[in-house]
């Protein structure tokens, strides 16, 4: 292709972009509609999960051994722990360790009548999971080992984040299909409109020995364009909208705030944004080489 | 490869020599033998019909609505294939012709509609220098080519005017200069005057004319009685999907 007939090509899916106002407009408002919903659901759902995989996290396992157990024991033990799929991280605590952040969490000055260490039977491993639906797998095998007394654990939270979590995967599938749906709808009808807005231009195009891929690239190109604006516009108002929200949020439910442990706006916006402006320009791609492909049998 | 290369080159080569050098010994840009076309529904369109126009022939092919007209110009611009027969234009035997060798050979063909078909968002020079972009001519060519044939025309002064600030006889003309800018063999005039009063007719007619003299060869489809009849060309006459006359110096047969 010569150079000015590439310049020529570039200048006309510019061009086109305000040759029919109203169909740009409606196009990118469509696809702005689409990828607003998208984001704003991407951003609830991954804050969602966010929150879960924290208390997730704080959620623990703690291990107690036998009475005059050795030390050896103990790390073999761990040892064993460490080993095991599920186990993101596991903490040893000695006795002293426990009488100690028991005495300055609970006993304060008081603490000074106890010569002894109280507590002598109660060095144990914290374990967190990675994984809060395996709790009740890693407590029957840990009871099994030889050496532990006592597994102490929180079956009302595990079972309750397992629970949302299938909750949240179940309407995150739920919810991208029904956006899905619309968006294919709403495309389908830009494209129809697309199709009598062009369908002249195109037959006089191919009447006058245009190739195929000179007839389609400037509305490839634009396409594209109408795509790229389409999920510019929507990343924009989200990115304005997502501190206002999670300020308002921590403010006004202030006593869950150790509990909502929401993502930064860049946390956010690393995926967001080359997944927004993919499926933006993909749609203004698709969308046009269809409606185009549709006259180019002339 | 370099053997390859030889022996394909060596078998495609001189048939398509041979072709055109039959076209070019006999003078004959159109053929036409045994042609028929139907469609899936419906009886045939055109039934074996055979046409031979000569190099810088100026042809009128008239009849009435559902004679074959509108076919027969869609199978000589290949946007319809044939049934049955032969049809060869210019040298490309369009029943064979590849798809995407398609565009080369509309270029070679300049074509002119009833409804002038102008791009309406665009000013009378973009309308006729798209032409040129279509067949990737350089800005500098096309500073040049779409100027003088605005003169030719006659519409040089009208150059930034937008279609609907034309009236229709001016529409034509830009059709017109877009059809001729590419400089074509063939001109194909699909009813050029069907929406133009007496006077712009004649005048899209001389226009014509003076293409037609300059050694296109054109071919125009016509309803227009008055002017079959005073400009003594040769008219091919089509009924029902056949050609009942083709005569030198024709008139317009009357139907009864």
């Amino acid at each position: 292709m010569r150079i000015s007939s590439l310049f020529y090509t570039l200048r006309q899916g510019f061009s086109n972009l305000f040759r029919n106002k109203w169909f740009t407009l409606a196009s990118i408002a469509t696809i702005s509609a689409c990828l607003f919903l998208f984001g704003l659901f991407y951003a609830i759902v991954m804050n969602f999960q966010n929150i879960v995989k924290t208390a997730e996290q704080g959620v623990s396992v703690t291990v107690f051994f036998d009475e005059g157990i050795e030390d050896t024991r103990i790390q073999e033990i761990g040892e064993l722990i460490s080993k095991r799929p599920e186990v993101s991280n596991i903490h040893f605590v000695s006795a002293e360790e426990a009488w100690e952040s028991f005495k300055t969490e609970y006993l304060g000055e008081y603490a000074d009548g106890f010569t002894e260490n109280p507590l002598a039977d109660s060095a144990n491993y914290e374990i967190y999971l990675n994984d809060v639906s395996m709790q009740s797998a890693l407590v029957t095998y840990l009871e099994s080992v030889e050496g532990v007394r006592m597994v102490n654990r929180s079956e009302i939270t595990a079972t309750t984040l397992t629970g949302i979590n299938a909750l949240v995967a179940y309407v995150s599938v739920g919810i991208i299909g029904i956006l899905f749906a619309v968006s294919v709808f709403l495309i389908s009808n830009t494209v129809t409109i697309g199709i009598s807005v062009r369908k002249e231009e195109i037959n006089i195009m191919k009447y006058i020995g245009a190739t195929d891929f000179f007839v389609r690239s400037p509305f490839v190109i634009e396409g594209m364009l109408i795509g790229l604006i389409g999920a510019a516009i929507p990343l924009v108002f989200i990115y304005v909208m997502y501190n206002v929200v999670m300020n308002y949020v921590l403010e006004r439910f202030s006593m869950l705030s150790s509990l909502l442990s929401f993502l930064t706006v860049e946390e956010i916006f690393s995926l967001l944004t080359p997944v927004s402006l993919g499926i933006g320009v993909g749609i203004g791609f698709l969308g046009s080489i269809v409606t185009v492909r549709k006259h180019l049998r002339v | 490869m370099e053997e390859k290369k030889n022996k394909s080159g060596s078998t495609t080569m001189p048939v398509k020599k041979k072709k055109k050098k039959m076209a070019a010994e006999n003078n004959e840009i159109i053929t036409l033998t045994n042609v028929s076309k139907a469609y899936s529904t419906g009886a045939p369109a055109l039934k074996e019909i055979n046409l031979h126009i000569n190099k810088g022939e100026f042809v009128f092919i008239v009849g009435d609505s559902g004679s074959g007209k509108s076919t027969l110009i869609k199978l000589l611009l290949r946007e319809l294939t044939i049934s049955d027969g032969y049809i060869n234009v210019m040298g490309y035997d369009l029943s064979k012709i590849k798809h995407r060798k398609i565009p080369k050979f509309r270029r070679n063909i300049g074509i002119v509609f009833q409804d002038f078909r102008l791009l309406k968002d665009r000013n009378v020079y973009d309308n006729v220098a798209f032409a040129q972009r279509i067949i990737q001519k350089s800005n500098k060519e096309i500073k040049k080519n779409v100027p003088s044939i605005l003169a030719i025309v006659g519409l040089a002064g009208k150059y930034k005017a937008k279609p609907r600030q034309l009236s229709g006889g001016e529409q034509q003309r830009v059709a017109l200069a877009r059809a001729l800018v590419n400089k074509p063999t063939i001109l194909l005039a699909d009813e050029p005057t069907g929406n133009l009063d007496p006077k712009n007719s004649w005048e899209i007619m001389k226009l014509l004319e003076q293409i037609n003299e300059n050694g296109t060869t054109v071919l125009v489809v016509t309803h227009n009685r008055e002017i079959v009849n005073a400009m003594q060309k040769r008219v091919v006459t089509l009924k029902k999907g056949v050609i009942v006359s083709d005569e030198e110096k024709g008139g317009y047969i009357d139907e009864d």
